[in-house]
């Protein structure tokens, strides 16, 4: 009897199993190698010595970390999915699909018919190292994570693409006061999501569904959100007893195809192929002995402020709180900025209560000797805490730092700080602060993201940090995403770099990813000549060191680089030269209550996810609103084009003046239809269609038709579509068009008139991929509406050929309809002319929101066009200013319509006081990684500010609220500079 | 020293002067068929260098000076030129650059710009930089494509197709390692020897040069062995370049599979179609649609030579551009021009017509058109030949190699099952 082993080795963990000539199970094992894959299998071999030395052996090895292993041994290799399906083959025969997810593999394998197998692509982390990473984020375990899911009582959504924008949609929430059960059950609902959405691309779960792996044998969290999404009943979910191991299990059936080896040669293999370094992509060492070393800290400790005796001190003080999105940093200081307390900890997801304990025991160490005389707070959890504790003043994180970083250095050019879950990177001009750089969702190459690594290697961060200091050969680790360097830290690991190259290289590339991607610089000179960095990730002298190296500039790092934004804070405090503070008493602090509760906001159709706080004495506060009114209050409706538009596009619909006797047309309400649609409205309607517009986007919309999306890395504009098509063949339409345009209108702007091609072909791929338009007719011709006499011609013929419509009635209809495309583009202008009028008069500031025309769908924008009015701003799109300017030289090829828009409305902004100009990218958007960069460079020369909010399916209302508010304080500095 | 002179709008033009002082460089995307380029434009008077660097240092350079969202390929062109520049041994005020420029709604037509606004991030923006484009973009008084010069690059793309077709059917199966390369160095000397005496550059010659070539090739000893075909599409230059996809061909050759690239004139014939169907669904100039036709007809016959020449042998020929374009209708609509278009789907049809179909379709990361056409068309692939094999792969400065070859390994496996079950299935039928 020759046994066979399979040995499956992942991301996180090693399964080993053996088993008879009857596939039965002799052994099995289900262990963490914390990236030591090897020595772990060795280990787990050598366990079982006694049951195989002697023998010959068939043995395979599987798995995504194993290719690598068994290349290095000269081992037999089999793909995991393959070796899944094997098992599943041989086990559970009748499968139809089966779902693995994986420690950073998600798989789907569809049985019946073809096999069709299907694995996650390289940004996708809705998987076991995610959920590990969330945990983190919430200070609790996976398994507490799983526990706690199983007692929610909402959802809240999550983004479930990628694993970093998750963590940003998860912290707000946090900050806010929102459940712990809630966000553990939303967190594996996302991960569901993210596989069915991700990995179905058109073909239904359905029939018997196996589970496999890991997370999905031990969570039953996630089990359950699989079960409650795909509406299984018991027989048709099935959780097998090893689903932990059934790639191993595979490995060890496929190793019937190979030859049997003496098991102690296989051992022997596998041992000796350990620690071959072959890592040649190393870069110079942070520091090349320990002077070097200490010649760097004694420089860096000078910026230290006072330290002074709280349990001594008699006088006045001033409170600055920070609360920031995993940390809490509390200040207080003495009138000359000397230190009296501080204070800095993770949050451990729920900040008010720590806040309250840190403010009674600073009231007890104050006594009666020092007098708080003023408090603010800063932060994404300032609203909270201030309205949780009655502080006297809030102010925007860049403000609270800028003061801070003045306060080591008058001549501060350039700050830069890097915290737990965000960086902001802002220039100072003329003492004011300019040019805000914040890194977006998918770069956050942050503290949390070092931190998360450390304990997946099974390491505390600060012994970690100093692991990398003085190796001599750190690993290039590139500068990316945290998804992509989880794959590049077992890269490094598979060539055989030690923790401590890694730990250095993870050091080098959050200071790389920092200074390319997020602030776009090329050269120290970009930057500043008085930087100073600080946030607690600084604290990290790896980062610090490589900072430096990176730049070839000495910076400046206060010691209390952690607690900066407090810092700032209480110095702002103290400058409000307040006689007493509204800060909640001591006394008041003994009946302090706080309870949260989540809420779904019905007022408008944004449906906000609220957050009710509630505190002792009826004080309230609700977060997660985008306008004012679920707090009570009217919403002060300032004038808003986008919405303008909106409302008159939508009621683009039904018969116009035609009688609608040749059926029911559907238009797929996305895209450039958001262009066009006055001018096929117009052209349907006298041609007597009845216009039948899909419904207004949401998220359910966007659920509905999710799964037939075949390229998870498109923006979610165009992913929206699938919902809104397969909406309109619900709807019963008699046919659905939506035509191909790789032009667009030529408005002799710009060098040529395209759209981008995910705009210009969406309907084709469409066509392709929803099994349900072949319910209905689809219409999608390829329409050139930019060659008006050509269009006449091309386009009645396309409608005697398609609907028999008389040639000369299509053409009257033709021209009508580029007469009403004509009216609109008039109305938008003049309204927008308009508005501009009122808000002059009024003295109001303007803000032109830049875009695309289907920025204007709620949806897509969340609201963002609310919250701006609501700081008071007049609202104005791009294509109402944009007409003013006419054709000139860019520096980038200007050859698509929509965004010369854009270069055009930025020109314009230029020229005009009181207007500023924010840009909305969609995240994926390949156009706007040369339009952002174009935007900011003929602003920046026009003497204004460039400000850039970057939208996925998700809102994080919290970073746009930031970057809002420093545009309005960096307006006012300015205000204030000039008089 | 050539003096720096500007056009009306700032444009740094490329002067006779410089001709005869500037090295130009060149980055490389195919090698056989750059290499031929390179020497063509030799003989035209220009100095050329090609880039063939290929390390990391590439794509930091590429980081530092283009956005990190721009694509792939921009990226790593940029930092191939950035990084010889800096460190190819260059007097950086005597080279100049060249770089293609294709025109069309895809993200590509920025290169050029991309390239010049990295330039001057870089402080090198005393470099001029050619644009190599069939449009008319951008002229320069020191490089002209003319109409001859034009037809010697097409014979050169003429060329390095069959070398490359040829060199693909026969380097996994060789008996001596090696033998495919040096016959591929040892026609590719040979043909450049020719050009230089003014031969090899009518249809006659290229005719016999076809033939002879591909004798050659045969007189290769190979195994009999069967082996995978997986056939190669994508964004033109991660599927071509091996910088841009981590040297996809030399990983599939150590599986054991035979790489089966499509070739690049095929790519030509569909830039220049798609400026005739332009007039034909949106209108326009029939002088502008004439001059099309005819232009495409003379590479469509010189392809056609070539077909003809590999059917005499035992080398499989790919299929027309025609046949292509026939088997893409009801897929994609004509209109479907930018990037690749409609032509990557049509090439993935063609490989599974052929035989072929295991198929990777590789693009940078988050390509624009590739969304459409690259994996927007799978579905349906699958739908319409249950047995294709078809895996996405995206490229792009963080995408690691060992995520990227899990994935084909996994379409390996599932074509080596798809082998055996059709082979199961012909069993079965002859006991029948």
């Amino acid at each position: 009897m020759i046994l066979r082993v399979g040995i499956d080795i992942g991301s996180t963990t090693v399964k080993v199993v053996v088993m008879d000539e009857d596939n039965k199970l002799l052994f099995r094992s289900y262990e963490r190698h914390y990236s030591k894959a090897r020595e772990r299998a060795c280990e787990t071999l050598r366990s079982i010595e006694d049951m195989l030395s002697g023998k010959d052996v068939r043995l395979v090895v599987t798995g995504s970390a194993g290719l690598g292993v068994a290349k290095a041994a000269g081992l037999d290799f089999v793909q995991e999915v393959y070796a899944t399906a094997a098992a599943v083959n041989t086990y559970i025969p009748d499968t139809d699909a089966v779902i693995e997810l994986g420690g950073e593999d998600a798989k789907i394998i569809f049985f019946g018919g073809a096999l069709e197998e299907r694995m996650n692509g390289s940004c996708a982390g809705g998987t076991g190292a995610f959920i590990d990473q969330m945990a983190t984020l919430m200070n609790v375990t996976v398994n507490e994570l799983d526990e706690l899911s199983l007692k929610h009582e909402k959802i809240y959504p999550i983004a479930s693409r990628c694993g970093v924008f998750a963590k940003s949609d998860i912290q707000p929430i946090l900050n806010q006061g929102g459940r712990k059960e809630d966000v553990a059950a939303s967190i594996f609902q996302a991960v569901v999501d993210q596989t069915v959405a991700g990995l179905t691309q058109g073909r239904e779960l359905k029939g018997k569904l196996v589970f496999l792996g890991g997370p999905l044998h031990f969570l039953m969290g996630l089990r359950e959100r699989f079960v409650d999404t795909l509406q299984l009943d018991e027989a048709h979910a099935i959780f097998p007893e090893d689903g932990d191991c059934f790639a191993a299990m595979g490995a060890a059936l496929c190793a019937s195809d190979y030859e049997a080896r003496p098991f102690d040669d296989l051992l022997r293999l596998l041992e000796e192929s350990r620690g071959a370094t072959s890592v040649v992509d190393t870069m110079p060492p942070l520091f090349e002995n320990q002077a070097d070393y200490d010649a760097f800290t004694a420089r860096h400790n000078a910026s230290t402020p006072p330290q002074l005796d709280i349990n001594t001190y008699v006088g006045n003080a001033y409170l600055g709180i920070d609360s920031g999105s995993t940390t809490a940093k509390i200040v207080l200081i003495a009138p000359d900025g000397g230190l009296l307390y501080t204070y800095y900890h993770s949050n451990l997801g729920n900040p008010v209560a720590l806040v309250l304990e840190q403010l009674k025991e600073i009231y007890k160490l104050c006594g009666d000797r020092i007098k708080i005389r003023g408090s603010a707070v800063t932060g994404y959890g300032e609203d909270l805490i201030k309205n949780a504790f009655s502080c006297d003043l809030g102010l925007v994180e860049t403000v609270a730092h800028y003061r801070a970083a003045a306060h080591f250095n008058p001549d501060v050019d350039f700050i830069i700080d890097i915290g737990g879950q965000d960086m902001k990177c802002f220039k100072i001009r003329n003492g004011a602060v300019d040019s805000i750089m914040l890194n977006e969702a998918c770069s956050s190459g942050c503290g949390s993201f070092i931190e998360t690594f450390a304990k997946a290697l099974g390491y505390d961060i600060a012994d970690f940090a100093k692991l990398g200091l003085f190796t001599q050969k750190p690993v290039n680790l590139g500068s990316r995403c945290t998804v992509f360097m989880n794959s590049s830290v077992k890269q490094a690991q598979k060539d055989g770099a030690s923790v401590e190259d890694i730990s250095a290289g993870l050091s080098i590339s959050i200071v790389k990813n920092a200074i390319y991607k997020v602030i776009r610089a090329a050269s120290a000179d970009d930057l500043g000549r008085h930087i100073v960095v600080q946030g607690g990730t600084f604290h990290n002298d790896a980062v610090l060191r490589a900072f430096e190296q990176e730049l070839g500039r000495d910076v400046t790092r206060p010691t209390i680089a952690g607690i900066m934004g407090a810092f700032g804070a209480a110095l702002a405090a103290r400058d409000l030269k307040l006689e007493r503070s509204t800060l909640l008493s001591e006394s008041a602090l003994q009946s302090f209550s706080h309870s949260a509760k989540p809420v779904a906001c019905n007022l408008c159709t944004n449906h906000c996810s609220l957050t009710v706080n509630t505190f002792d004495g009826g004080r309230r506060f609700i977060s997660g609103n985008r306008c004012s009114r679920p707090l009570g209050k009217e919403k002060v409706e300032l004038p808003d084009l986008y919405r303008y538009k909106y409302e008159k596009l939508r009621a683009m619909e039904g018969k116009g003046f035609g009688n609608g006797s040749r059926g029911r047309i559907g238009l797929p309400f996305g895209l450039n239809m958001y262009e066009n649609l006055p001018f096929w409205f117009e052209l349907f309607t006298r041609l007597n269609f009845e216009v039948v517009l899909s419904p207004e986007s949401s998220r359910k919309l966007y659920i509905k038709g999710q799964r037939t999306i075949p390229s998870d890395t498109v923006c979610y504009p165009a992913k929206l579509l699938h919902g809104h098509v397969e909406a309109l063949v619900d709807a019963g339409v008699d046919a659905i068009f939506y035509p191909c345009m790789s032009y667009n209108f030529d408005e002799k702007s710009s060098d040529n008139n395209y759209n981008c091609p995910v705009v210009a072909y969406y309907p084709e791929l469409l066509a392709a991929n929803m099994p349900d338009l072949k319910k209905t007719r689809f219409l999608n011709p390829y329409a050139g509406l930019h060659r008006p006499r050509d269009y006449e011609r091309i386009g009645s013929q396309w409608f005697a050929d398609t609907f028999g419509i008389p040639r000369k009635e299509a053409v009257n209809a033709i021209r009508a309809a580029y007469q009403a495309y004509d009216r609109y583009k008039e109305d938008v202008h003049h309204t927008g002319q308009q508005y501009i009028d009122e808000a002059r008069k009024k003295g109001l500031p303007i803000i032109v929101l830049a875009g695309r025309p289907y920025h204007i769908d709620p949806e897509i924008n969340h609201g963002i066009n609310d919250l701006i009015t609501s700081f008071g701003f007049v609202l104005i799109s791009e294509d109402a200013v944009a007409f003013h300017e006419s054709y000139a030289p860019r520096k980038v090829l200007n050859q698509w319509t929509f965004q010369a828009r854009m270069y055009n409305a930025a020109r314009y902004v230029c020229e005009q006081s009181d207007m500023q100009l924010v840009q909305l990218v969609s995240f994926g958007c390949g156009t706007d990684a040369i339009t952002g960069d174009e935007m900011r460079s003929i602003l920046e020369q026009g003497g204004k500010l460039y400000t850039q909010l970057k939208i996925d399916d998700i809102s994080n209302l919290g970073a746009v609220k930031i970057r809002i508010r420093s545009l309005m304080a960096a307006m006012e500095e300015r205000r204030r500079h000039d008089n | 020293m050539a003096e720096l002179v500007y056009d009306k709008d700032g444009r740094l033009l490329f002067t006779k002067e410089m001709k005869e002082e500037y090295t130009i460089l060149m980055p490389q995307m195919l090698p056989v068929h750059f290499g031929m380029f390179r020497q063509l434009l030799v003989l035209e008077g220009y100095k050329v260098d090609m880039l063939n660097t290929n390390h990391r240092g590439i794509i930091d350079e590429g980081l530092k000076y283009v956005h990190n969202d721009t694509c792939y390929p921009a990226l790593l062109v940029i930092g191939q030129l950035i990084d010889a520049i800096k460190n190819g041994g260059y007097d950086s005020h005597k080279v100049a650059l060249f770089i293609t420029q294709t025109g069309g709604g895809c993200r590509a037509s920025n290169y050029i710009h991309l390239l010049r606004k990295a330039l001057e991030k870089a402080g090198l923006e005393f470099v001029p930089v050619i644009s190599v484009n069939l449009s008319g973009l951008e002229k320069n008084p020191g490089f002209s494509l003319t109409l001859p010069l034009i037809r010697k690059l097409i014979y050169g793309m003429m060329y390095g197709d069959l070398l490359v077709n040829a060199a693909n059917q026969v380097r996994p199966y060789e008996l001596t390692a090696g033998d495919t390369d040096r016959m591929l160095d040892h026609w590719q000397s040979k043909l450049i020897d020719s050009f230089q005496a003014g031969r090899g550059m009518s249809r006659k010659q290229m005719r016999a040069n076809f033939d002879a070539i591909l004798a050659d090739f045969e007189t290769i000893p190979v195994s009999h062995e069967e082996k995978v075909r997986v056939g190669v599409v994508g964004e033109i230059y991660v599927k071509f370049s091996p910088l841009g996809n981590n040297n996809l061909e030399d990983f599939l050759l150590s599986e054991g599979a035979e790489p089966v690239v499509p070739g690049l004139t095929d790519f030509m014939i569909f830039k220049i179609f798609n400026r005739e169907v332009d007039v034909n669904i949106y209108g326009g100039l029939w002088v502008k649609k004439k001059f099309c036709q005819i232009f495409k007809g003379y590479i469509e016959a010189c392809q056609k030579d070539m077909i003809a020449a590999l059917k005499k042998t035992r080398f499989r020929a790919p299929g027309t551009f025609e046949g292509m374009h026939k088997l893409v209708q009801g897929y994609l609509g004509d209109g479907n021009k930018m990037g690749e278009g409609w032509l990557l789907t049509g090439e993935m049809l063609e490989l599974i017509h052929s035989g072929v179909p295991n198929i990777v379709c590789t693009q940078p990361f988050g390509c624009l058109p590739n969304h459409i056409v690259g994996k927007g068309m799978i579905r349906r692939l699958k739908d319409d030949y249950p047995n294709s094999n078809i895996v996405a792969i995206d490229y792009d400065p963080g995408a690691t190699k060992i995520n990227q070859e899990n994935r084909i390994k996994l379409m390996l496996a599932n074509a080596k099952a798809l082998a055996k079950q059709e082979k199961g299935k012909e069993l079965v039928g002859a006991d029948v």
